[in-house]
């Protein structure tokens, strides 16, 4: 038998990313001490502190709201769309310039492959913003009537899962349609944000129109419950989109909700099998299954389900995981000690539940934390591994016989935020697609993403639309 | 997939059953999964972002240059082209006598006389292009005359291209039993020339055709697949090399016969060799990293991994006239 070809480590250089030991809060422009304690941001890939942020108090958050309405009476709001734009332009082609450091940092933070933040996340965020500053000066043309209205200071609260990427899912659209934000990483990831807010500096962006706050999960209740904002926007669990919903009832501000998911990954007998194999891995082990449109129930015809079955697990077999920090590895770390224990928890009801585990045959780090990618044959819709979202690099699969019990079964879920179609034949896709009640359906592929198409959910997954012109009309005063 | 003819073809005497009429070979060939060009693409893109470094640097440059059948075919081949050709193929760095050897050298018909002769027994093989190279448009008996030459004159591979006219007006029983004869050649009068056969994915365009003409040359008998002639633009691109790998494996897969990959044409960096050899490792495994099962069909190649292995033993770049010109 040959010599293996073993992959010598190729680790990116963290030279590039500046980490300073505590970080305040972003505030009217400028960085200033929290009077809610801190917290320490770990990298999960080593357990290693890297630097201690800020807590917004509840007067922190009234002082970053009271910033962002000032920066939108007197200077955002009369900011024509044309200036607006080059400002995000202009933050686009720092995201760009900037983009081996937001990444090394965005990896350290996270957990996820070097990889990915550096060919995919980042990359992103630059197109996002790219594609919103193009919208900046044509609201008038967007469909939302002559002359559509910001709403004004926008509230948001996102996750840890990109958590780059989803600053600017939040942050691009709404300083485009003219309004100012307070927003609120996770508390787990908050770097890349503080980091964006020095880009917002360097872009010499207005003081106030960008506020940058972080804290745990009270800064976030706090934000969201402010009385001057006029509009919330949160990426998160669907328990904390609830008591969102609720505290923000009866009050005028506006919601838009992007929350769980458990979406399923439909396989037909004549699906292209080594691509769909590609689409599945993509679908549920990219970004260590963080990710709330994952493909995380696989439902396949019961006709080809044994063949297909082996041949992701041979597949699976070949996935690295490891340091993230390494550009060959394809798994990367678990983002959080207790998000580890949920999965082990949820994985520990399957077995419970009967479902078969296989777990791809990969050397776990000594530290941090990780959980090895994970499938469960034999699962059922009675099954919770089927039902509930496990956000971890598990996978569910679930057979199906006919075209009309694939749809059953796919819509068969509180949630609605997206699903996947694998089948050679056209007619097919078009009609799973109208049939699916989900916002994203993939066809032939799997976790796609670009700034021009709309996300969001239907049901529990949320509602209101991110991306695309459709993502304008949640921070426009339009109905 | 359903009844996979993957595993159709792993009963005994299932080769005999789908090629025993042309239309139950089409059946088969058409009954394959299909191949979905933007994930086969986006596949070959990932995989060529693997980082390639120092210890595993060494060891795949090494290992291309064993691969290699040093490739000459040109209208002005001449004895002495094919002399130097022979002499780098033994010795590809003067300097150096730690370079491996390539695999073959890869040459017209006329002049395998004279590179048997020059490489001896070296261990280096001489490949000879036959059946109408690069066309294939002969008739089948100066096809077969074509190769049955290569053979007597001591070919130890023979690299024979398809019928891609036959092939794309659908007579694939014509391929099958053509390929099936060159088969014949290479074992006739006690000889066991191995034998490529040459799909020219490049005509054949699509996916689904690379993948259906992988199976048809297995099924008749091809030892080895190889994409292209070098003739035709694109030769060799990494995702037709997948598509191609995913074949073998297949094909091994149901009847534990491992068939040989050969990429040619347009492979001119050590960047390119490495992305195949970890193409070939992530998709058929270990089992193939060897001369005797993945071959890179090149000429310049040799000279830039030559240069990258002076350099990784030096630590700086030389430069051309560091190595030979032939």
């Amino acid at each position: 038998m040959p010599t293996p070809f073993e992959y010598a480590p190729a680790p990116e250089s963290r030279a590039i990313v500046d980490i300073a030991s505590s970080y305040g809060l972003f505030i009217d422009g400028e960085f200033s001490d929290g009077s809610g304690g801190s917290l320490k941001s770990i990298n999960p890939a080593t357990e290693e502190v890297l630097a201690e942020i800020a807590v917004a108090s509840d007067a922190d958050v009234d002082r970053a709201v009271r910033a962002a309405r000032r920066a939108y009476t007197r200077v955002w709001s009369k900011t024509s769309g044309a200036e607006r734009a080059k400002y995000l332009f202009r933050i686009a082609r720092l995201v760009q310039e900037r983009s081996r450091e937001l990444a090394v940092l965005e990896t350290l933070d996270n957990g996820k492959p070097i990889k990915e933040s550096r060919d995919v996340d980042i990359p992103l965020v630059a197109a996002h913003f790219f594609y919103y500053a193009g919208w900046a000066d044509k609201l008038e043309h967007a469909g939302f009537g002559p002359d559509p209205r910001p709403l004004g200071v926008a509230a948001q609260v996102i996750p840890w899962n990109f958590p780059l990427l989803m600053l600017a899912w939040k942050i691009a659209p709404a300083l485009a349609a003219g309004n100012t934000v307070v927003l609120k990483p996770a508390e787990t990831t908050s770097l890349t944000a503080l980091l964006f807010a020095d880009i917002c500096r360097q872009a010499e962006l207005p003081p106030g129109v960008v506020n940058i706050i972080t804290g745990g999960g009270d800064t976030g209740r706090a934000l969201v419950e402010h009385p001057d904002v006029n509009k919330v926007a949160f990426t998160g669990s669907t328990e904390v989109g609830k008591a969102i919903a609720r505290s923000v009832a009866g009050t005028d501000k506006r919601l838009t909700l992007e929350l769980g998911g458990k979406a399923a990954n439909i396989v037909f007998d004549d699906a292209p099998v080594d691509q769909t194999v590609e689409g599945i891995v993509a679908g549920i082990f990219f970004n260590q299954g963080h990710v709330c449109c994952a493909g995380s129930r696989l439902l396949v015809q019961e006709s080809i389900a044994d063949e297909l079955v082996g041949r992701l697990k041979k597949r699976l077999g070949t996935l690295r995981l490891g340091d993230p920090m390494d550009k060959n590895t394809d798994i990367g770390a678990i983002n959080s000690l207790e998000q580890l224990e949920r999965i082990r928890h949820l994985a520990g009801v399957g077995d419970d539940e009967g479902a078969e585990r296989w777990t791809a045959d990969c050397d776990l780090p000594a530290k941090g934390y990780w959980f090895a990618p994970t499938v469960f044959t034999g699962v059922t819709q009675a099954h919770r591994i089927a039902r509930e979202e496990i956000f971890g690099p598990v996978l569910s699969v679930l057979t199906f016989r006919t075209p009309s019990e694939a749809i059953e079964k796919a819509n068969n879920s509180p949630y609605g935020l997206s699903a996947g179609v694998w089948t050679d034949k056209g007619s097919r896709i078009l009609k799973m697609a109208s049939a699916m009640r989900a916002g994203v359906v993939w066809a032939n592929t799997f976790n796609r993403f670009d700034p021009t198409s709309p996300f969001g959910g239907y049901k529990e997954s949320g509602y209101g639309r991110e991306g695309g012109r459709h993502g304008l009309a949640a921070y426009l005063d339009v109905v | 997939m359903s009844p996979s003819p993957v595993a159709l073809i792993s009963e005994p005497g299932a080769v005999g059953d789908v090629t025993r009429s042309d239309a139950a070979l089409r059946r088969f060939l058409h009954g394959l999964p299909g191949v979905d060009q933007v994930g086969a693409d986006a596949r070959a893109a990932a995989l060529s972002t693997r980082s390639i470094k120092t210890t595993a640097k060494a060891f795949a440059i090494d290992l291309a240059i064993s691969m290699i059948d040093l490739t000459t075919l040109e209208g002005s081949d001449t004895p002495g082209k094919v002399r130097t050709l022979c002499a780098k193929a033994q010795r590809p760095d003067p300097h150096d006598s730690s370079v491996p050897m390539t695999a073959a050298v890869c040459v017209y018909n006329d002049l395998v006389g004279l590179a048997k002769a020059e490489l001896g027994d070296s261990g280096v093989k001489v490949a000879a292009v036959a059946t109408a190279f690069p066309s294939g448009r002969a008739s089948l008996a100066v096809k077969l005359a074509d190769s049955r030459d290569a053979v007597v004159q001591g070919a130890d591979e023979i690299d024979m291209v398809i019928d891609r006219g036959a092939f794309l007006s659908g007579r694939y029983l014509e391929i099958f039993e053509e390929i099936a004869a060159v088969k014949q050649i290479c074992h006739e009068d006690g000889a066991s020339a191995h034998l490529k056969v040459i799909l020219e994915t490049g005509e054949l365009q699509t996916y689904d055709n690379v993948r259906r003409a992988s199976w048809l040359a297995m099924l008749a008998g091809a030892d080895f697949i190889k994409t292209s002639t070098g003739k035709i633009s694109p030769a060799t691109t990494l995702p037709v090399t997948l598509v191609m790998l995913e074949a073998c494996r297949d094909w091994y897969d149901a009847t534990g016969h491992r068939i040989g990959m050969k990429p040619a044409g347009g492979i001119r960096t050590t960047k390119d060799a490495m992305k195949y050899l970890v193409l070939v490792n992530e998709t058929v495994g270990t089992e193939w990293l060897t001369p005797d099962l993945f071959r890179l069909g090149a000429s310049s190649l040799l000279n830039d991994l030559l240069l990258q292995r002076q350099k990784m033993a030096t630590g700086r770049y030389s430069g051309p006239d560091y190595v030979t010109v032939d």
